[in-house]
């Protein structure tokens, strides 16, 4: 057996015997014509045909996965008939009366190398669509006739170099299981289109075209990247029942995901997302979330080199409100400092970055881009359910003084005529100790809470969590810190506000069960980890949980809490 | 007639948003239209043209529009451009 390593672009396992997807030789000869209108009559058939074909797939492709996926080949038609692709060709195969076929592959390959040379790595890979479309003509102009992905009707991997976007999205999921490249990343047309099919794939793999023979059984190992070419009985056989649960999983997965958060015996929590971009929104969607719990606008202000403007901001809000229409979106408001660092604000070297200048204390001080982001939230909030939290908040000053500036945004928007929802919720990020302990006091003023874990940790247990030398004190389930997430869920509740969590600790299998039982009432973790989550919390009884808490917060270490969580989820 | 534009999509422009320049330019028979950025100019009726431009959030992007129906034109333009969340008008 022959293993070989490559990227995981599509979960899931495939097993079938091989067949090798090989372009056809398109190398192309010059040679000197007399009848140049005949060469341009040839053309004109062929960017004819390729059209026909190409209105075809993207028909097809309409039909199977829908208008975003078949853009790309309303793209391809534009580019067939793009005046400056063609133009030049046409005055190419005139002005030195050569062959259609070999001033087509010139002129093509100019932009082909102007994709590859631009800095945005998304423009480099349009080089694969120019490629395309100009295959495709030349498919024409040489009289190829290929075997057509579309015609595969027995079960097979397809092995190629690469898939073109024509090429995958004529793949027929019946027969095909799987497919594996030699080239190409998690982001290149071929991977998504895999996704968006639900078929295995692995890319990348350099050389497996030359390691697999047409016929060859071969499993495709979507999850962990890795392609097995005539693998024994027994490792299919292993191979299968990986295959089966995987399947059942995802089957199971995919039933809970139009579906409310319960527990066993009927209790409803939340599950939310974690996002940083409003490209996110749409995995937080198909992952079934129920809202976004954590919305890091820190990467409006970062990888450019001024402030974002009021109208970036706000149309970055607003995409992200109305995309979820109407289900809630905690917008966290700037944090930065620390390890996240503005490089156009130029502040001044610090000793403890993690203990300094940053978030609330930095907006707070500087107003001025405080103010604007305010406004951009405040000016969004009348397209979804928007709610705003603060960051880094040690004392209730520094609360009520973030709030006072927010509440004099908005009086200036409403004089200025401009509309501003009066339904925000706001609240506070819970990371640093000393607010986890007063919570009862901060209960009294804020909306909820959204305990930060990451950094209450580190907080809490005086360890730099980038130290690489005291990372084993990240101790998320150390009674200290159950204690203190306790008191706080106690000390919301007391005052009917809601707590949610959005560190990494929300979608953790043995941490969910104990913030089930403390209480908690919304979780906000990758969006990847939301169906996994539910399944679990289904399968919990919420009584049982509470009780599991109440032992957990008389442990006297980590370990014990772990071994007791164990002990009680798995019986 | 010509505005200018700020790229605030993160991911400048990308085909999709520039099938729809590109499709909308097209619609003017009479009236050439034309996207200037970091000194290139070329006609907003290619996409490969305006794919060329490289165009990054931050950007600065002139449209330009010239014929019987430039107004008309530049009016739809810009209209592409707000819908699909590439650019905002340069204050």
């Amino acid at each position: 057996m022959n293993k070989i390593s490559g990227i995981a672009a599509s979960a899931g396992i495939a097993i079938a015997r091989a067949f090798i997807l090989e372009h056809p030789d398109y190398s192309v000869q010059k040679t000197q014509v007399n009848d140049t209108q005949a060469e341009l009559d040839k053309l004109d058939d062929a960017l004819q045909q390729s059209s026909v074909e190409l209105e075809a797939i993207k028909e097809r492709t309409l039909q199977e996965l829908g208008e975003k996926k078949a853009e790309i080949f309303e793209s391809h038609l534009l580019i067939l008939n793009d005046p400056e692709f063609i133009d030049p060709v046409k005055s190419l195969i005139t002005t030195e009366s050569i062959n259609a076929s070999y001033a087509l592959n010139e002129i093509a390959n100019q932009f082909i190398a102007m994709f590859e040379n631009m800095k945005s790595a998304y423009l480099q890979e349009r080089a694969a669509d120019m490629r395309d479309v100009s295959k495709r003509i030349l498919k024409h102009l040489l009289g190829i006739s290929q075997i057509s992905p579309a015609e595969i009707a027995e079960e097979t991997i397809v092995i190629a170099e690469d898939l073109t976007p024509s090429d995958t999205a004529q793949l027929n999921r019946k027969y095909v299981k799987g497919f594996t490249t030699n080239i190409g990343g998690r982001t290149s047309h071929s991977a998504i289109m895999a996704r968006s099919l639900e078929i295995p794939a692995v890319v990348g793999t350099q050389n497996v075209l030359s390691q697999v023979t047409s016929g060859d059984l071969v499993i495709v190992d979507g999850l962990a990247g890795e392609v097995l070419i005539n693998p024994s009985e027994e490792i299919v056989a292993e191979y299968r029942s990986k295959q089966q649960a995987y399947d059942q999983q995802i089957a199971e997965w995919k039933k809970l995901r139009d579906l409310p958060t319960l527990t066993k015996d009927n209790v409803q929590v939340e599950l939310a997302a974690n996002i940083g971009t409003p490209a996110d929104v749409e995995g937080v969607l198909e992952n079934g979330g129920e809202a976004v719990g954590l919305y890091r606008t820190e990467f409006l202000y970062m990888g450019r080199d001024k402030l974002p403007s009021e109208n970036v901001q706000y149309n970055a809000y607003k995409t992200v409100l109305e995309k979820m229409s109407g289900k809630p979106v905690v917008v966290r408001t700037l944090d930065i400092g620390g390890d996240k660092e503005l490089p156009y604000l130029e502040m001044p070297k610090e000793m403890n970055p993690f203990l300094g200048f940053r978030a609330i204390r930095l907006c707070l001080d500087r107003q001025d881009i405080f103010r604007v982001q305010l406004r951009a939230l405040l000016r969004a909030s009348v397209y979804g359910n928007l709610r705003i939290m603060f960051p880094m908040i040690a004392t209730l000053g520094e609360f009520r003084a973030a709030k006072a500036v927010l509440l004099e945004e908005k009086e200036k928007l409403t004089s200025e005529g401009i509309a501003v929802s009066d339904n925000i919720q706001l609240g506070i990020m819970v990371e640093i100790p000393s607010t986890a302990v007063l919570a009862d006091q901060f209960a009294k003023e804020v909306d909820f809470f959204s305990i930060g874990t990451n950094d209450l940790i580190q907080y809490t247990m005086a360890a730099d969590r980038m130290n690489e030398r005291v990372s084993y004190l990240y101790q998320p389930y150390n009674p200290s810190i159950l204690r203190l997430i306790d008191m706080v869920i106690k000390a919301a509740h007391k005052q009917g506000k809601w707590v949610g969590m959005c560190g990494e600790m929300a979608g953790d299998e043995i941490a969910i069960p104990l913030l089930i039982g403390l209480g908690l009432d919304e979780f906000s973790m990758s969006a990847s980890s939301i169906l996994p989550a539910r399944s679990l919390i289904s399968k919990l009884s919420a009584s049982d949980m509470i009780q599991l808490a109440e032992k957990a917060l008389e442990q006297g270490t980590a370990e014990e809490v772990v071994e007791l969580v164990k002990a009680t989820v798995s019986k | 007639m010509q505005k200018t534009f700020k790229i605030v999509d993160e991911d400048g422009i990308h085909a999709r948003p520039a099938t729809a320049l590109v499709n909308a330019a097209t619609k003017f028979k009479t009236t050439e239209a034309f996207a200037e950025s970091n000194g290139k100019k070329v006609t907003l009726k290619s996409i490969l043209g305006v794919l060329s431009l490289g165009l990054e959030m931050g950007d600065t992007l002139v449209l330009i529009t010239e014929g019987e129906e430039e107004e008309a034109a530049l009016d739809k333009l810009q209209e592409v451009m707000i819908k699909e969340g590439l650019g905002e008008l340069h204050e």
